[in-house]
């Protein structure tokens, strides 16, 4: 430790004690930098380097990489400059009808969203109160939310299962009709892979609106109460306004997450569904890049996906103020 | 009046409560039928009718999962050769830097942290491409480098969460050290990894049961049975099995994939609500 010793007599901070008139350097200084404040400089910037070094390789790299194969009919294999076609894939991907399926089941699943918000909120409002035994409840309604995606991905497909699956023999039991054709049929196969992502996600929404609801000062509800608004007024009025920022939050993550749906559908329905009627946009770009090898189509589809998310997340963000509200 | 009150409220709390009781049972049912049917012989299995209580009980899929097939025990260790390098090097990493970020002063700082934030909002179906052609190159497909190394530089997710967790304890602290003498890695290493450290676990706990469930990245660089995750293990469980429907074993198998992740979540569900909450609430 000589080396700090040394390092001490140069360190701004220390001859700002000495010298009041002299401000300390504060952050990057446009001014040439001071010995000390070089060193930590290059502290800094060698702390952070493994992330930003692990970004370049992993993340930067690969999305010009991706960018420039998506402007080529690549297969992988050949040399990638070979076959330069500049935007024809992404035209082609325009007048695709299946990539257009696929975007509208991508979009349908995201009905999920606000049924799980709903759901969410409702339950947490229940939470909110203080009755024994609510945080056994609470671990329950999270335990989805850690499960293993494929494991109960698995779990839910049998539960489908048109000939024994679970639900099928309590509808036969409880009606004695014969059940839904769930995994089989475009409708319906919609329809569980949306069950099966409110149940997975529901405990997470929970946890936040529990979060947001702890969050509003008790004393609003009392002044309200005692202007005589009514439980749902109170509802509608101070909770549902003063929890938006949660909201928000489930909203923007639901949706960058939704249009990446791809494993539930791989595990449930392998085969994408009868028509592709379960098939998500990721599901069709795995299948073009790795299953056909259509690389360059592939990388099209991606980048596309990604601006769409981009889009949409900047449109989101720019409404916010009109019905995020917060505290302060 | 107030004992009406109370009497009121008790009667809206009992019918709460039953309410989010019955909520909480159709949530873990599925997960309790899938227990159940791990006991369950073929037969009662794939008849139609309904049941949910084993009839008789059958203990043998389990013994068959963990002895029998060495599938199992191998996509374990596969996770966890995975699970371990990353969580050490990467956790070690990722608190580096969010110490860097949240506490020293140094030029572009903004803009590294920015660039790695943009990161976040990627699809990871962007990169697959290129990653899978980069690690074939490279020879990393069909090994499980592609699972290990990129974690290695540390989780942006984890980097933020620090970050934001440092910038609740003053800055003075470092200063102070700094004035002392302290270089930096011990500024780190002596005063802020302690002050961390409650975070750094949490984070750490939810890192690994990410590793433990990712099924997509294994699924694309890895084709070999040999270096199949758990998850994949058990997802081909599902595909061969199926067509003999050895349903009983596929859910043994998924019943013990699950029991690390839910016991710590059940040991730490405070601090892992926690975390979700504020990354949520304040994120």
């Amino acid at each position: 430790m000589i080396e700090s010793k040394v390092r001490r007599e140069e360190h701004p901070a220390n001859k700002a004690e000495r010298q009041p008139e002299q401000k300390p350097s504060k952050g990057p200084a446009k001014k040439k930098m001071g010995r000390a404040a070089l060193i930590e400089h290059r502290w800094g910037l060698a702390f952070v380097a493994p992330p930003f070094i692990g970004f370049l390789i992993f993340m930067a790299f690969p999305i010009v990489f991706a960018f420039v194969a998506s402007l080529t009919k690549w297969n992988g294999m050949n040399n990638m400059l070979d076959r330069v076609v500049w935007f024809e894939n992404y035209a082609k991907l325009l007048t695709d009808e299946k990539f257009w399926k696929v975007l509208g089941n991508t979009v349908i699943y995201m009905i999920g969203i606000p049924i799980g918000m709903v759901l969410g909120l409702v339950i947490a409002v229940g939470m909110n109160r203080k009755i024994r035994g609510i945080k056994v409840l609470r671990t329950l309604y999270y335990v989805p939310v850690v499960s293993s995606l494929v494991a109960v991905a698995i779990l839910w497909m049998w539960v489908f299962n048109y000939d024994f699956g679970l639900l099928n023999s309590m509808i036969k039991f409880f009606t004695g009709q014969k059940g839904i054709n769930w995994l089989g049929d475009e409708f319906w196969v919609k329809v569980s892979m949306i069950i099966f992502m409110v149940w997975k996600g529901l405990g997470t929404s929970i946890i936040l609106y529990l979060a947001g609801l702890q969050s509003i000062p008790r004393d609003y509800y009392e002044a309200a109460t005692i202007d005589g608004a009514s439980s749902w007024n109170l509802f509608r009025h101070i909770t549902v306004p003063l929890v938006s920022p949660v909201t928000f939050y489930l909203l923007i993550t639901g949706l960058i997450g939704g249009f990446q749906v791809f494993v539930e559908v791989l595990v449930m329905v392998p085969t994408g569904g009868l028509d592709y009627s379960a098939a998500t946009v990721v599901f069709y770009l795995y299948e073009k890049a790795f299953g056909s090898r259509q690389m360059g189509y592939g990388a099209a589809m991606a980048f596309l996906l990604a601006i769409l998310i981009f889009i949409i997340t900047a449109i989101n963000f720019k409404a916010q103020d009109k019905w995020v509200k917060t505290l302060d | 009046m107030t004992l009406y009150k109370t009497k009121k409220t008790k009667i809206v709390d009992g019918i709460v409560f039953l309410l989010l009781t019955l909520g909480a049972i159709a949530m873990v049912f599925p997960l309790v039928y899938m227990v159940l049917s791990s006991f369950m012989t073929k037969g009662q299995i794939l008849s139609a009718d309904f049941s949910i209580i084993p009839n008789p009980w059958k203990f043998g899929k389990y013994a068959e999962v963990l002895f029998d097939r060495p599938e199992f025990l191998r996509g374990l260790r596969n996770t966890l050769l995975v699970a371990v390098p990353v969580l050490l090097v990467g956790g070690f990493t990722s608190s580096l830097a969010a110490f860097s970020f949240s506490k020293l002063r140094f030029k572009g700082k903004d803009k590294i942290f920015l660039g790695l934030l943009s990161t976040m909002m990627i699809p990871f179906a962007v990169v697959m491409i290129p990653q899978y052609v980069m690690f074939t190159k490279w020879g990393w497909t069909n090994t499980l480098w592609p699972l290990i190394i990129p974690g290695l530089f540390g989780n942006v997710g984890v980097i933020f969460f620090l970050r934001q967790n440092l910038s609740s304890i003053p800055s003075t602290l470092a200063e102070a050290a700094k004035i002392d003498g302290c270089g930096y890695f011990r500024i780190y290493y002596q005063i802020f990894l302690p002050l961390m450290k409650g975070a750094l676990m949490t984070q750490i706990i939810l890192w690994f049961m990410g590793i433990w469930n990712d099924y997509l990245a294994p699924t694309i660089f890895i084709q070999k049975d040999e270096w199949f995750t758990l998850q994949m293990v058990i997802r081909s469980f599902n595909s061969y099995y199926a067509v003999n429907s050895d349903y009983p074993l596929i859910m043994a198998a998924s019943v013990l994939s699950l029991i690390p992740t839910l016991l710590l979540f059940f040991f730490f569900q405070r601090y892992i609500i926690e975390s979700v909450a504020i990354s949520g609430v304040k994120g």
